[in-house]
């Protein structure tokens, strides 16, 4: 199922909470909304579902207007933040309900259903709990049947609001790449809300990064955290180091930090390093290791430059020891926007 | 740390829990207990014939009757209306849900007289629609529909109350899950809702008939105290107190706080079979 959103526009009173917002999801794909909280990614996940209608602007699927048909028309599947699992119902009464639901001929025979949850039990790895109430299962458990609870209808489309919010580290890491299992076994077209960036790059084949109910870009994540199109993308994707400075000929120039900036309008622009963008050079300017902390592969090292300011430099493990005192480094690569 | 010391704060000395104790059962004892024991003892001061004779007397009987018929009007008209009442504040947005709100605690907050003297004002002869209900041969006050109508008024609160902090808490997903998957409304309120609520309802609902039973302002407003015909119970033991019949008065006196314990029966059963009911929280 290809979705199509054109110039949706929805304001809570006042407030704009998407403003404008176009995007296209294709067939098959699997997509994060990432942004920070409030920015309108659950909004624009709702609108997509039918829970919540547009002011203005249409959202299609397969290239048929939906932009006001309800979410059980949608045939969607929508994964609550909190998983909304019905408390009063077992985990297999749970999943069944989509099928329940149905009437007359399009409704399975009660051993169909049975059997479908089993498969659906079977694939989220809860094979035997569907007698459990979900109170009686750990967070992630819930999750998952929250999972196979929306993916029980056939859905066309797969939409999760934070689906592992709520989870901590350990969990987090084994359920995502569940959802990517379960997305590639289903093939159907999935999108999931996160303002967690790690989650995004790992998880998504595209990454839409909102803002103030705007997107700001779109692309795979190696595009979104490598060239970013905006001082926010590049602020909110990837670690960075911000420098606040002055474009002028063609350079970039905040304190000791000098970088070429062709194409920038001149006047007072903003730049951004990565950690790992840093790198030892004896032609670079000098800063003073603070902390040079080895954790797994790699060396965090907390410097300060002659005018003050903090910078994080990344390298390898082995390079830890040539952090010492004081050395000289440059950026071999860096973003700039002008203010 | 200079002091350790072992006991916290609130660690009082036995002598003083055994007092607060103390004087909180003496006052529970001297309020609630003393009063409702020497209704049994004066009841029976004469012995249980007597007693029995009071209550099995056709008066007696007439007004047991008419309370439970205002009880079984009043207490599902409530459950309803107070369930959708709740369902509107908890899950919608509109303009005026803060009157709304305010006006569901007005029974609460107005005298019981006040509310029966409105309907007499609505309904009464000199009333609103007086003229047009003796035209008509309706009799609402000093009737039966008076009754119900003032006992609906005064206990509607109940089940309301009841049910909106607990549908504000559970939110609306699950709801929007059902109907994400093709649920219909009613379905999702049968099956989703309803279920989630159960036992707040049913606790409301406990709540709203023990007072529909009990009530006397509003009712004693409407209800002209015809004998055997617009008496409920706690009316027909004023009029056998105020003639003197306290054996009577006593033993009617004596089968409401039968109901009353039973209701509390209930209450506590409900409280110890619902998980959380009490905490709110619930799942
Ligand atoms: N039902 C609502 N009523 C009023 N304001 C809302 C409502 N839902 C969302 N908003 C506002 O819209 C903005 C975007 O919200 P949301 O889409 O939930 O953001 P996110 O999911 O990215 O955190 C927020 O500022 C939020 O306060
Ligand atoms: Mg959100």
């Amino acid at each position: 199922m290809t979705i199509t959103i054109r110039s949706v526009e929805k304001k809570f009173g006042r407030y704009p909470a998407l403003n404008k917002v176009d995007l296209e999801i294709a067939d098959g794909e699997l997509l994060a909304l990432l942004g920070p909280s409030g920015s309108g990614k659950t909004t624009l996940l709702r609108t997509i579902a039918g829970l919540e209608f547009p002011d203005a602007g249409q959202v299609l699927f397969d290239g048929e207007d939906v932009t006001f048909a309800s979410a059980a028309a949608r045939r969607v599947g929508f994964v609550f933040q909190q998983y909304a699992l019905f408390k009063h119902m077992t985990v297999a009464k749970n999943i069944a309900f989509g099928l329940d639901v149905r009437k007359g001929k399009d409704k399975p025979s009660k051993v169909e259903i049975a059997r479908r949850v089993e498969d659906l039990l079977k694939l989220v790895e809860l094979d035997g709990l569907g007698k459990r109430y979900p109170s009686q299962l750990s967070g992630g458990q819930r999750q998952r049947v929250a999972l196979s609870r929306a993916l029980a209808v056939q859905p066309s489309v797969l939409l999760l609001d934070e689906p592992f919010g709520a989870l901590d580290a350990t969990v987090r890491k084994s359920l995502r790449r569940e959802l990517r299992r379960v997305h590639d076994a289903t093939g159907v077209t999935t999108i999931f809300v996160t303002h967690d960036q790690e989650e995004a790059l790992e998880l998504a084949d595209r990454v839409a990064i909102l803002n103030k109910g705007e997107i700001e870009q779109i692309g795979t994540p190696d595009q979104v955290h490598d060239q970013p199109e905006t001082a926010f993308v590049c602020g909110f994707v990837g670690e960075a180091n911000c420098f606040e400075g002055q474009v002028s000929g063609g350079r970039f120039s905040a304190g000791p930090l000098g970088l070429p900036a062709s194409g920038v309008r001149e006047g007072s622009a903003t730049a951004y390093v990565r950690p790992h963008d840093f790198v030892l050079d004896d032609g670079g300017f000098e800063v003073r290791v603070d902390r040079a902390h080895v954790q797994g592969a790699l060396t965090t090292v907390n410097a300060t430059a002659a005018d003050g300011r903090h910078i994080e430099i990344s390298a390898s493990r082995a390079e830890a020891t040539r952090f010492q005192g004081t050395v000289k480094i440059a950026a071999r690569k860096a973003h700039v926007y002008a203010a | 740390m200079a002091a350790v010391s072992h006991r916290r704060a609130v660690d009082d000395p036995t002598w003083a829990k055994v007092l607060i104790v103390g004087v909180v059962m003496a006052f529970l004892a001297l309020v609630l207990i003393l009063p409702l024991a020497a209704v049994f003892v004066e009841a029976l001061r004469k012995g249980l014939g007597p007693a029995l004779d009071a209550v099995n007397n056709p008066d007696a009987l007439a007004a047991v009757k008419l309370t439970l018929i205002t009880a079984a009007i009043a207490v599902p008209f409530n459950a309803v209306f107070g369930l959708c009442a709740a369902w509107a504040i908890a899950k919608y947005e509109f303009r005026g849900k803060a009157l709304l709100i305010t006006l569901i605690d007005l029974p609460f907050s107005v005298s019981p007289v006040v509310a029966g003297l409105i309907y007499v004002l609505i309904f009464g002869l000199q009333g609103w629609f007086g003229e047009y209900l003796v035209d008509n041969d309706i009799k609402v006050i000093f009737a039966v529909p008076g009754i119900v109508l003032a006992t609906v008024f005064v206990t509607f609160p109940f089940v309301a109350r009841e049910l909106i902090p607990l549908m504000q808490e559970q939110g609306t997903s699950e709801e929007e899950a059902a109907v994400s998957m093709g649920a219909s409304g009613l379905y999702t309120f049968w099956r989703v809702t309803a279920p989630n609520v159960r036992w707040g309802l049913m606790y409301g609902v406990l709540l709203c008939n023990a007072r529909a039973m009990g009530e006397f302002g509003a009712v004693s407003v409407v209800s002209g105290h015809i004998r055997g015909l617009t008496n409920t119970m706690p009316l027909h033991v004023e009029i056998l107190y105020n003639e003197y019949d306290f054996v009577g008065a006593f033993a009617v006196a004596a089968l409401l706080c039968l109901l009353a314990v039973v209701t509390l029966v209930l209450k506590t059963a409900l409280e110890v079979g619902a998980p959380g009911m009490r905490g709110r929280g619930g799942h």
